[in-house]
């Protein structure tokens, strides 16, 4: 059975704004899901529902078989990194893990051993004595995810945890993340809008825009089978190209847009396609190069290229298009062809 | 530059306070100077020390009196104000409802009107409930001129807090209210000390009221107390300074005592990473 349900949810703020339109959603026990999608996409109201820091305007939230649509979030049983952390700054280390407990009064020995336990995890045993604010980003961070891990909850809500962590931390503190939730098996929902973190991290992934969920699939089959352009160039970075399908040769049907990721592209001495090479990015193991299509009207193509020397700017070239890994679209309305 | 700079900083500072303590100083000088020697040349430091005045406060006039009624209507009115205007801040504050503006507008409207122009219609239903000479019926009106300058104070303070500390304290399983208590109110501290100490201020010092609702010496407060001891011939001047040297001494207890309240609470207010 599913641990979490979402039940044709939809969200319409007291201003008109729609965040959610209904969405159904199922996450199993001990899954990690997450939430990708560009900024206002609503999938932080998304949490906040599942939370129960806003009430949907329709449909239903299930933890388990129990219907909690109406239940406020203390009687839950949920715990949730925010992405500003919200650790209690008049409170030290020690007493921002245990409150949880504290306040379901549990025995204060207990409250202790636990405290202690979860600070040996996460490495912060040093820290219980401080005060938030003495603490770097990624104490804090720590922090954070062990006040939700004290209790043993239902499910780990996650915001966008490592948005404020410097990059070389946050890959850290990422992989330190799946290592947990292998070894506790606990039920997550991940909110980011860094499409790469998603990747990464999630079983599932579900991508969001305007308030609904256009594809939710394991990550590689999320990158291998967009179902439409906007997932498709949402995920994989850099962008996936989009040109028109009768310039690689592909007539049926008409006006439908063919997808070439990056990767996909190279540079070649013959071919249907012409260009000219408009930038040249080293990225250290490949280049990422711009090129101008000579036909008018279409953006610049993105083409990532191995090889130790780069073509030169100004150059001309023909542009491979590997066949069997072309993306086909509807040219109206975005969605997957085959 | 930076020497003068501070130099001249310095001379404000003590310009600022001599004008400021001056008169408390004279006040204080005066309460223990002899009547004889009052209108003699003024001078700072009182030629000869004398208690007689405060004597003559307690022995002949009973100033014990108007001090305590004084005490329990401030302390009182501040215990029910500051919390209602806490939990009606609060809600001002964070939850959504329609009117919110217009409900804020009018509460601040109530302790606009003037207030001599409530006092017969008060004074009425004070009779009504025959509350006249009693110290509800000065507690009463108190709490309601006094709340809404707390409740807009409160506010303001509620609004500058992070929302995602007390959703953080409802996933961690505390109520609406125990979220409040554990993790707002601490964190308003400043702004709560801040509150207690206006609406102590405002109840101690009233006049209008506490002279229109109360009827005889054994329910005056200090204001109507003090302004009442001048005779129909002639003013003790001694005595109503050191009636005003009493009065001030609780006032300056309560703000030396919060005050660090209010400098412990705007540093763990900073510290809010």
């Amino acid at each position: 059975m599913a641990a979490l349900r979402l039940e044709a949810i939809s969200k319409t703020f007291p201003n008109g704004h729609t965040a959610i339109h209904h969405v159904d959603l199922a996450i199993d026990e001990g899954e990690f899901l997450v939430l990708v999608g560009p900024s206002g996409c609503g999938k932080s109201t998304l949490l906040r529902l599942i939370a129960g820091l806003e009430t949907p305007s329709a449909g239903r939230i299930f933890l388990g078989a129990v219907d909690v649509t109406g239940v406020p979030p203390q009687a839950r049983d949920l715990a949730m990194v925010f992405q500003s952390y919200a650790l209690y700054p008049h409170m030290s280390v020690r007493d921002n893990l245990g409150y949880g407990l504290k306040v379901r009064r549990t025995a204060p020995a207990i409250v202790a051993q636990r405290v202690v336990d979860v600070a040996a995890a996460l490495d912060i045993e040093d820290l219980l004595d401080r005060r938030p604010a003495q603490l770097s980003g990624g104490q804090r961070q720590r922090v954070a995810l062990g006040r939700a891990m004290v209790r043993q909850p239902n499910a780990f809500l996650l915001d966008e945890p490592l948005s404020n962590l410097d990059p070389a931390l946050r890959a850290q503190a990422r992989a330190e993340l799946r290592r947990l939730h292998g070894r506790l098996g606990v039920t997550v929902v991940y909110v980011t809008h860094d499409q790469e973190e998603a990747m990464t991290l999630g079983g599932r992934v579900a991508v969001m825009r305007d308030g609904v969920v256009e594809q939710i699939a394991p990550p590689l089959e999320v990158y291998a089978r967009p179902v439409n352009t906007f997932v498709a160039r949402f995920i994989g970075a850099p962008a996936m190209n989009l040109v028109p399908a009768s310039l690689v040769g592909i007539d049926t049907p008409p006006g439908a847009v063919a997808g070439i990721r990056p990767q996909d592209l190279s540079l070649a001495g013959s071919g249907q396609l012409r260009a000219t090479v408009d930038l040249v990015e080293p990225r250290g193991h490949d280049y990422l190069l711009h090129l101008r299509l000579d036909q008018p009207g279409l953006d610049p193509l993105l083409a990532v290229v191995a090889g130790a020397v780069p073509p030169a700017v100004g150059a001309r070239t023909f542009v491979a298009v590997a066949r069997e890994r072309l993306h086909l679209f509807d040219g109206n309305s975005g969605t997957r062809l085959a | 530059m930076r020497v003068v700079g501070s130099g001249v900083a310095v001379l404000a500072g003590a310009a600022l306070l001599t004008m400021l303590l001056f008169p408390i100083c004279w006040m204080i000088a005066s309460s223990v100077t002899p009547e004889s020697r009052l209108f003699q040349s003024p001078r700072l430091l009182p030629s000869a020390l004398s208690f007689e005045h405060y004597r003559a406060l307690f022995d002949e006039r009973d100033f014990l009196v108007p001090v305590r009624n004084s005490l329990v209507v401030a302390a009182t009115t501040t215990v029910v104000a500051v919390p209602v205007a806490a939990l009606c801040g609060y809600a001002l504050a964070r939850l959504r409802f329609r009117g919110r503006g217009f409900l804020l507008a009018l509460i601040l409207a109530v302790s606009m009107f003037p207030q001599i122009s409530i006092v017969p219609p008060l004074y009425l239903m004070l009779r009504e409930l025959r509350l006249l000479d009693t110290y509800p019926g000065l507690i009463l009106p108190y709490v309601t001129f006094s709340a809404p300058l707390a409740v807009w104070l409160l506010t303001a303070f509620f609004r500058h807090l992070s929302p995602e500390l007390e959703e953080a304290a409802m996933l961690d399983g505390a109520s609406r209210v125990r979220a409040l208590w554990d993790v707002v109110l601490p964190l308003a501290a400043p702004g709560v000390a801040s509150a207690t100490i206006l609406t102590f201020l405002y109840c101690w010092n009233e006049f209008l009221f506490a002279l229109s609702f109360t009827l005889g010496p054994e329910r005056y407060t200090v204001p109507v107390a003090v302004t009442l001891l001048r005779g129909r011939y002639q003013v003790p001047w001694g005595q109503v300074l050191a009636a005003t040297v009493l009065a001030t001494i609780p006032v300056a207890l309560l703000v030396l005592t919060c005050q660090r309240r209010i400098v412990a609470g705007l540093t763990a207010g900073a510290s809010k990473g």
